[in-house]
C-alpha cells in the first residue's frame, strides 16, 4: 500500500475538525497525496489558511486524520512519537528554565535519555545552533532569533527520524530570517534529517528545499510540485540566480491562481464539494 | 550641547555586546534614585505621624476620642510589660497558624484539582462562588454554636476566610498555562503527570503566591472579628476589652500588632514570589 522508498507517505489525507461555537464541521485539508523520501528537504507553501499547518500537526500526531492514510516508515501515525520532532512557529520555551534546561525538555518529556547524557548532548546542540555561552540565560533575555535557535536545538536533541518545521522564522525580522535560513541549511547538511518545512515565504521554500509543494486554498490539496535542482551547498546569493527566480515566478503564479478562486468557495464552514 | 561635549560626558558604551534587559533610561541614573522608594515612603509616614501628633496635641478632642501616636506608642510598650499579652499573641498565633495552614493545604489541593480537571471544576464552582461572594464572617455565630468559644470556632472562620482566595488564584494559575507550552509538551509525548509537574505547576507559582497573600488579609480579619465576638484570649479579644473599658490608645496598639503581622506575612510571600521570578527581566526593583 505504501510507497516503500518513502519516509513519509500521505494518501488521500482528510482532516476535519469541529468548530465549537458555530457547531459546524470544518474541512481543513481534503485529499492530500504526497511523499517525502529519506533525507529529503520538502517545503510546503500555500495561501494562508490553506491547512498546511494543520497537515503538519497531523504528521506530528497532535491531531488525528479523518480520512486517508498518513504513515512514517510504513507505520500509521496516530500520536506524537520520538521519531518526529517539531520546531514551532512560537518558540514555546519554559520561561523559568535556562537555555540548557529548555533544550533538554524534549528528551526529558520522552524519557529517552539519562540526565548526564542529556546535559552533555544538549551542550553540543547548543554549540551547533550557535548559542555557546548562553546556556544559563533565560528565554526572556534572548532575542527572537536566539529563542528559535533554542527551539531548533530542543528538537534536534531528540534525534528524530524526521524534523517538522512550522514557519519557524515567520516572526523574525528579514535579516535575522535570512541568517537563520543559512544556518538551518548548514545544520541540515550535517545531520541530513528528513525535513518537512511549512512556510508562506516562497523564497524561503525554494532556498531551503529539494522539493516545493504548493497547496490549494482551503480545503487544502496538493496543487503543484516543483523540484528544486539548485546545487548544494547554497549560499544566500543563490536567491539572485536566474534559475531561482524562474522557480519563484512559477510558484508565485501557482499561488495567485488559488487566490483568484471565486469568493463563494471561501465561506467558512462550508466544505467544498 | 555639541556632540564633542557629549562624548566627554558619556561613559564608554558596551560595544558590540547586546545590553542585558535591565531597566533603562536615557539619562544617567543617579545613585540616590535607588533609595527613592524608601526615602519618600519614610518621609510620607513621618509627615502623617507629625500631623496626627499636632492635631492630638491641640486637644480639641479628649484622649479617649483621639489619642496621638505618642500615646499609642506608650500604650504599646505598656502592653508588653504585662504578662497577659503573650497569652493573647500565642492564642491568636495558634489560631492563625492552624487556620491559615489548613487553608493553604486544602486551597492548593482543591484549586489545582479544579484547574486540572474541568469536571471537578463544574462540580465545585457553585460552592466556591457561593462562599466567595458571602462574607464568611456571618458564619461565626454558627461556628460558636458548633465549636464553642475556644480557638476551634476561630480556626474555622480563618480557614474559610483564607480558603477561597487561595482556591480561586490557584485555579486561575493552572488555567492560565500557555497553550503553546502545552502543545510543545504534547508534541514531545510528555505524560500528563510530567506536563503537570514541569509545565503547569511552575507556571502557576506566581498565581498561587498571590492567593496566599490575599488569604493573609482574610485570615487576619477572621482572627480579629472572631475574637471580637466571643473568645477567652487573643489579640482580637484584647481589642474588645480595651474598647469596652475606654482605653483607646491600648486598642490602637493592639491594632498595630495585627497590622504588623499582616505586613510581615505579606512581605514574606512577596519575597518568595520574587525568588521564583528571578527569570523575569526586571523592569523595576
Amino acid at each position: 500500500m505504501y510507497d516503500r522508498s518513502a519516509k513519509l507517505s500521505a494518501k488521500g489525507v482528510v482532516i476535519d475538525y469541529w468548530l465549537h461555537r458555530s457547531r459546524t464541521l470544518f474541512t481543513a485539508v481534503q485529499g492530500v497525496d504526497l511523499s517525502v523520501r529519506d533525507g529529503e528537504f520538502v517545503a510546503i507553501v500555500g495561501p494562508s489558511g490553506c491547512g498546511k499547518t494543520t497537515f503538519l500537526n497531523a504528521v506530528d500526531g497532535l491531531i488525528p486524520v479523518s480520512g486517508g492514510s498518513l504513515a512514517l516508515d510504513g507505520r500509521e501515525i496516530t500520536k506524537p512519537g520520538p521519531d518526529r520532532a517539531m520546531v514551532f512557529q512560537q518558540p514555546g520555551l519554559l520561561p523559568w528554565r535556562t537555555v540548557l534546561g529548555n533544550v533538554m525538555f524534549g528528551v526529558e518529556a520522552q524519557r529517552s535519555m539519562g540526565k548526564e547524557e542529556a546535559i552533555a548532548r544538549a551542550k553540543q546542540q547548543i554549540e551547533l545552533v550557535g548559542l555557546s555561552g548562553f546556556e544559563d540565560a533565560f528565554p526572556l533575555e534572548l532575542s527572537g532569533g536566539m529563542q528559535q535557535r533554542v527551539n531548533l536545538a530542543r528538537a534536534l536533541l531528540t534525534d528524530p527520524e524526521m524534523l517538522l518545521l512550522d514557519e519557524p522564522f515567520a516572526a523574525l525580522d528579514a535579516q535575522t530570517r535570512e541568517m537563520m535560513q543559512l544556518e538551518l541549511l548548514k545544520i541540515w547538511s550535517k545531520t541530513r534529517k528528513t525535513a518537512l518545512f511549512i512556510t508562506h515565504d516562497i523564497k524561503e521554500a525554494i532556498y531551503l528545499a529539494d522539493r516545493v509543494i504548493v497547496f490549494t486554498r482551503r480545503p487544502g490539496r496538493v496543487k503543484t510540485v516543483v523540484d528544486i535542482t539548485l546545487s548544494r551547498p547554497r549560499d544566500l546569493r543563490i536567491k539572485r540566480d536566474p534559475q531561482f527566480l524562474t522557480y519563484e515566478d512559477q510558484i508565485w503564479e501557482s499561488i495567485q491562481e488559488e487566490l483568484a478562486v471565486p469568493a463563494e468557495r471561501l465561506i467558512a464552514g462550508v466544505p467544498a464539494a | 550641547m555639541s556632540i564633542k561635549e557629549a562624548d566627554r560626558i558619556l561613559p564608554p558604551t558596551t560595544g558590540d555586546q547586546a545590553p542585558s534587559r535591565e531597566r533603562r533610561s536615557v539619562v544617567q541614573p543617579s545613585r540616590i534614585a535607588r533609595y527613592e522608594p524608601l526615602v519618600i515612603g519614610t518621609l510620607s509616614v513621618v509627615f502623617v505621624l507629625t500631623v496626627w501628633q499636632l492635631v492630638a496635641n491641640a486637644r480639641i478632642m479628649p484622649v479617649l476620642f483621639l489619642p496621638g501616636p505618642w500615646d499609642v506608642a506608650k500604650a504599646f510598650v505598656v502592653l508588653f510589660q504585662t504578662g497577659d499579652i503573650w497569652l493573647d499573641i500565642m492564642t491568636s498565633g495558634e489560631e492563625l497558624a492552624i487556620g491559615f495552614g489548613m487553608a493553604i493545604v486544602f486551597g492548593l489541593l482543591i484549586g489545582l484539582g479544579m484547574g486540572w480537571y474541568t469536571r471537578f471544576q463544574y462540580a465545585m464552582d457553585p460552592f466556591v462562588n457561593f462562599f466567595y461572594s458571602t462574607p464568611r464572617i456571618v458564619l461565626i455565630p454558627l461556628f460558636i454554636i458548633w465549636f464553642g468559644i475556644d480557638i476551634q470556632s476561630k480556626i474555622a472562620v480563618i480557614f474559610l476566610g483564607a480558603l477561597f482566595p487561595i482556591i480561586i488564584n490557584t485555579m486561575a494559575g493552572v488555567r492560565n498555562t500557555e497553550a503553546a507550552l502545552l502543545r510543545v509538551a504534547r508534541s514531545f509525548g510528555a505524560s500528563d503527570r510530567l506536563i503537570f509537574q514541569r509545565v503547569v505547576l511552575p507556571g502557576s507559582v506566581p498565581f498561587i503566591l498571590t492567593g496566599f497573600r490575599l488569604g493573609v488579609g482574610h485570615a487576619l480579619t477572621g482572627v480579629v472579628v472572631g475574637e471580637l465576638i466571643a473568645a477567652k484570649h487573643g489579640v482580637g479579644q484584647l481589642i474588645a476589652i480595651a474598647q469596652n473599658t475606654f482605653q483607646t490608645p491600648k486598642m490602637l496598639a493592639a491594632v498595630l500588632l495585627i497590622a504588623g503581622t499582616g505586613m510581615i506575612l505579606t512581605t514574606i510571600f512577596q519575597r518568595i514570589e520574587n525568588r521564583f521570578q528571578s527569570w523575569r527581566p526586571q523592569i523595576r526593583r
